[in-house]
């Protein structure tokens, strides 16, 4: 019998071998191991030997064959499964690169992101962003910004006029100066925000100048503020926006409302300086004609443009490509 | 305003013209204020070039373009050079760049071999020594200079630097040499000398009378009579100074009347006595329409608002402050004549000229502030200078010195507080640090009592009226860059407000959707508005640059159609372009309507991708209260007719459209694809405070699926049948999906077949059949109530 056992093993295993899918393997299986194989047929044998002894140790012979071919068919199923697995894998070879395509996202004007980047940094610096009209009243725009009607600084912008109201008493805001008159007539101090937003010149187009451009104005009017917090915040910006390699110097200079009044000039790394903006201690008619005590709070403020930022950060040559609203423009950043 | 180096030198040492020196100047201008656009470095030394005397010329036969030309440079002996300029002969005195020499553009002068013969140097033009613009030859030298003498002391020149400044409002004193060297003196703590104002001996009386009639718009009219005059021309040194500081020379008198303005600060007017009406000035304001020819040869016509000067009988001489007369102008058989030196009120002198579009560099300085007391210096330096030429000149007693109302106060102070001056620069000065800072800048400052400086304010300084215009010139001497840098931190930090961060978010799933975002013009054409549809009254520019952009837009879809069709002009369709920017409207208030406008255009689009677009914001922003309504007739115009709907508030306010672009109004703007089109007022839409979505448990029963297909007259809203779905499916209804719509065979013309799947599921238990059969069923009924009809 023994002899019965190994031989219908063999057969087993030779057919287990031979299966060439899993499919194959699993009819192999049923075959040889099924109720009606022939290892299941020798059980049936067992019960016919003579003594309980040769029945336990036939037995377990028996066994160990049928083991050892239920293994060996799992073996040969997890290869034959790897196998065909690697197959269908292979079968579904994609080439990524062809599916790459221009991303489908849009593109942001170059202002509203150096707008929201400069946004950004002074929000990090403690500043609200306060916004206001963009055509305003004389009074905002000149009045209380301490240039009286017929004001000689008011020169100093060529302003557009809007038919509105008495002649000469409606603009396009020049600076976003307003704002701060807004602010300060309409909160209490301390103040501390920033005004972007967009301003109008009479001035014709050209590579460096546009007649509609951008501004951000910061005003701070707190008790105690000096010209020290001033020069110190147009550091931190300048440090906190450009760079650690990046520092700023105030030079004297004039504006109506501010007094002492400074430009002020942001030094590169490698020694150059771009002029950036006007700064200054906010003057005490400003705070007097927008209900604030001189006596009692103090401030500063500073502008600069927006535009200029974007086209120094993307090496823009002309202002007005920033403008042109060309696709071809668009969709470089 | 340009400032020469050797000029400022005359009232202060500030030392030579040096590379280093140049350089110190110039940031200490900068520090100042005084802002230096550009300098200009003249007749700098050029070492190694040295006169020397041409000895023969001689050709060679083999060079055509250059000959040999043998020259002594002192020293005895000969050296040849090659040279292809040929407008010397022996005798001559030329200027030799020795071997070695860097010219002034650079170039280095190497021995160099033509025709294997060594030329020992170079001979020099005029350009090449970068002191004139004549490159016609070699510059010649007067017969008789010493030679191998360094070339700039051979011809005179002293080495000088013009400083171009970019001077602010408040500084009208720097448009004069006195007033730049003062400031500098005081920064580099230099001795400053003031020219004295003393005339010397008078002659004997003689008056030319003024009468200032209009004595609101001139506070002071100085005239002197001076004779002896000699018309000619003037010293080398000063043409030389005016010719640099960018004014031409004319005679001595004109030339001496602009170097005092120059230096002083004071324009002034010399007019020949002879030829003076009545010997006498009288200054008015202009008749109506009165005329009078101006210097420049211009026939002008004056309205009441302009200054004249008239002689004694009444007849115009000059525009005052701004330009003289052609017929009172000196001539050169002048020999006496009477000097006006005066200040006008400079607001009124800002008004006149740009009526009369007449600018000069006298009326440039008036309307900033000349000093009405420096004319007594003014006067002594035009005197000493004249007399440089013309030494039998006589200052004639009987000086005129008229006065008016609004000539300003002699004296004019300020209260300082140190305490205030500390608080404002953060600073630790005491009073007399403070008043040692000011003095060298005219302004004396005096401790009072109780600890305050009373400040005396210099009559040149306008500008300078109270403690904070003190307390800057303060800053600017102490030095802006040695204030100390602090930083102060809100109380209550920083932030955006929550409509700021909804609006960026609006701007990045606009992006994110792949819109592009465009900037066009804020201006229009006239007629862009109604080529939109747009019709009605809009906010004009009083005085627009161009005709083009007299308009300011009510509306933001004009500038995106411009910015599309440019585009397909470039062959860019299908552009997805968006704007967040102000439109304006007229009003009745204060100022214009003005708001915050969204507007998106998808070129090549239909309007269902408007839709889609007004979904994505929607959900994004939270903005639930919102709905899609049907647009009344005769609808949005600018819209397409028969595909727009309107954007509405659950209160029923709308804020906006979405739809297609009129076709009528693509074809006036030459786009040639669909543009579908969302409109909204992102003001209203960002006010708009999104209650937090409450979480809802979801059931953990079995959901069935049914759908249903109405055919439905194309006049009711897909979006009110589903209303009545939702209603009727009630909370066990938990999604609707619109998912097919059809028109054709099968369904009557006028009406559409929409088709909805509804997921049903109840919170307690599985639904039976029967409860799915019976909410079926009220859904139809629900639909049959709107007139849809179960397909």
């Amino acid at each position: 019998m023994i002899d019965d056992i190994s031989s219908a093993r063999d057969a087993a295993l030779a057919a287990l071998s031979l299966a060439a899918t899993v499919d194959a393997l699993d009819a192999v299986v049923g075959e040889h191991l099924g109720k009606r194989g022939p290892l299941s047929s020798l059980k049936a044998r067992l019960g016919s030997l003579p003594t309980v002894d040769e029945k336990k140790a036939m037995g377990q012979v028996l066994n160990e064959a049928m083991q050892s071919v239920a293994a060996a068919a799992d073996e040969r199923r997890a290869l034959l499964a790897a196998v065909e697995r690697r197959a269908r894998l292979d079968g579904e070879r994609m080439d990524l690169t062809e599916y790459r395509r221009p991303a489908r996202r849009g593109h942001a004007h170059l202002v509203t992101e150096a707008w929201e980047r400069l946004e950004d940094v002074f929000v990090g610096l403690g500043f609200k962003v306060a916004e206001g009209p963009e055509i305003e009243t004389d009074w905002y725009n000149f009045e209380a910004l301490n240039m009286p009607p017929s004001h000689p600084a008011r020169s100093m912008w060529d302003t557009l006029f809007v038919d509105h109201g008495p002649a000469g008493s409606t603009v396009l805001r020049t600076h976003t100066s307003p704002v701060q008159a807004r602010v300060m007539t309409t909160q209490e101090p301390p103040i501390y925000v920033v005004a972007p937003g967009r301003v109008f010149r009479n001035e014709t187009a050209d590579a460096t100048h546009m007649p509609v451009f951008h501004q951000i104005e910061g005003l701070v009017v707190d008790r105690g503020i000096s010209f020290a917090d001033l020069a110190g915040t147009i550091e931190a910006f300048t440090r906190a926006f450009f760079g650690p390699g990046f520092t700023s110097r105030l030079r004297p200079s004039f504006f109506p409302f501010t007094e002492p009044s400074a430009e002020f000039d942001i030094r590169r790394p490698d020694g150059s300086w771009l002029e950036l903006g006007g700064c200054g201690m906010v003057h005490p008619n400003v705070l007097a004609s927008c209900g604030i005590d001189p006596e009692e709070w103090s401030g500063f403020a500073f502008g600069f443009g927006i535009d200029r930022m974007a086209k120094e950060y993307h090496g823009v040559d002309d202002l007005r490509e920033m403008y042109s609203n060309d696709i071809r423009f668009i969709e470089q950043f | 305003m340009n400032i020469l180096l050797s000029w400022l030198n005359t009232f202060a040492p500030f030392g030579d013209a040096t590379d280093d020196n140049v350089e110190r100047v110039s940031a200490a201008l900068n520090s100042l204020g005084l802002a230096v656009e550009s300098v200009q470095r003249i007749g700098a030394p050029v070492p190694g070039v040295v006169t020397a005397r041409v000895l023969r010329t001689e050709r060679h036969p083999d060079a055509e373009r250059v000959h040999r030309v043998f020259v002594d440079a002192g020293d005895g002996s000969e050296r040849h050079v090659w040279c292809g300029a040929f407008n010397m002969s022996p005798g001559d005195i030329i200027p030799l760049a020795t071997l070695g020499t860097v010219m002034p553009d650079g170039r280095d002068i190497q021995k160099r071999k033509i025709l294997g013969i060594a030329s020992e140097g170079m001979l020099c033009s005029a350009t090449e020594l970068g002191i004139s613009d004549d490159h016609s030859g070699i510059l010649i030298l007067p017969p008789g200079t010493a030679l191998g003498q360094p070339i700039m002391e051979a011809l005179g020149i002293e080495a000088d630097a013009l400083f171009e400044l970019d001077l602010t409002r408040n500084r009208p004193d720097c448009w004069g040499h006195l007033g730049v060297a003062r400031d500098l003196a005081a920064w580099f703590d230099v001795p400053f000398t003031v020219p004295s104002a003393d005339l010397g001996v008078l002659g004997a009386e003689r008056s030319a009378p003024v009468t200032i009639v209009d004595g609101d718009r001139c506070g002071r009219f100085v005239s002197v009579v001076l004779s002896g005059v000699q018309v000619g021309p003037s010293a080398a040194w000063m043409q030389r100074r005016l010719s640099l500081a960018g004014m031409r020379p004319i005679s001595n008198v004109v030339d001496v009347s602009n170097y005092v303005m120059l230096e002083v600060n004071q324009p002034n007017h010399a007019y020949d006595l002879e030829t003076l009406g009545g010997g006498a000035f009288r200054i008015r304001k202009a008749r109506d329409g009165e005329k009078m020819f101006t210097l420049d040869g211009v026939e002008r016509t004056f309205a009441p608002r302009d200054l004249l000067i008239c002689d004694g009988n009444d007849v115009p001489i000059g525009v005052a402050g701004i330009m003289g007369g052609r017929d009172s102008e000196i001539s050169d058989s002048t020999s006496s004549v009477a000097l006006e030196l005066a200040w006008f009120e400079p607001e009124g002198i800002g008004q006149s000229v740009p009526h009369l579009g007449l600018r000069s560099e006298a009326s440039a300085r008036f309307e900033r502030g000349v000093d009405p007391y420096g004319i007594d210096l003014a006067l002594s330096r035009f005197v000493e200078l004249l007399r440089e030429t013309c030494p039998n000149l006589v200052v004639h007693a009987g000086i005129a010195d008229a006065t008016a109302e609004s000539l300003p106060p002699a004296r004019r102070t300020a209260r300082v507080r140190p305490a205030r001056v500390n608080a404002v620069l953060a600073l630790d000065l005491k009073a007399d640090e403070i008043a040692t800072l000011l003095e060298p800048i005219g302004f004396h400052g005096t401790l009072a009592h109780d600890g305050t400086l009373e400040v005396l304010l210099p009559s040149w300084r306008p500008d300078s009226t109270s403690e904070i215009d003190v307390i800057e010139e303060i800053a600017r001497h102490y030095g802006y860059d040695r204030i100390p840098k602090s930083v102060r931190k809100s109380p209550e930090g920083g932030g955006l407000t929550p409509a700021q961060k909804r609006r960026r978010r609006v701007r990045e799933v606009l992006l994110g959707l792949g819109a592009n975002e465009a900037m066009p013009d804020v201006f229009l054409s006239p007629g862009d508005m109604e080529r939109a549809g747009l019709h009605g009254h809009v906010v004009t520019v009083a005085n627009p640059l161009v005709a083009e952009q007299s308009v300011l837009r009510g509306s933001l879809i004009p500038g995106l159609l411009k910015s599309i069709a440019y585009n397909e002009s470039h062959r860019a369709t299908g552009l997805a372009l968006f704007e967040v920017g102000h439109r304006y409207l007229p009003d009745d208030g204060v100022l214009p309507f003005e708001a915050e406008q969204l507007c998106v255009t998808l070129a090549g689009r239909e309007a269902p991708a408007a839709v889609e677009v007004w979904e994505e914001l929607r959900s994004a922003l939270g903005w639930n209260s919102t709905s899609l309504v049907a647009s009344p007739l005769p609808g949005v115009p600018g819209l397409h007719p028969t595909r727009h709907s309107l954007v509405a508030l659950d209160d029923g306010t709308v804020v906006g459209s979405l739809g297609e672009i009129d076709p009528g109004v693509l074809d006036a703007y030459g786009v040639s694809e669909r543009v579908a089109v969302l409109d909204v007022d992102l003001g209203a839409l960002l006010a708009i405070e999104p209650t937090p979505v409450q979480f809802k448990a979801f059931s953990r029963y079995p959901t069935s699926d049914v759908d249903l297909a109405f055919v439905i007259s194309e006049e009711i809203p897909a979006e009110h049948l589903a209303e009545a779905l939702r209603i009727a499916g009630g909370p066990s209804l938990v999604r609707l999906e619109l998912f097919d719509v059809y028109r054709g065979p099968g369904v009557p013309a006028g009406a559409r077949s929409l088709a909805y799947r509804l997921r049903l599921q109840a919170s307690d238990r599985t639904l039976t059949d029967v409860d799915v059969a019976a909410i079926r069923q009220r859904c139809i009924d629900a639909c049959a109530h709107l007139g849809a009809a179960l397909r």
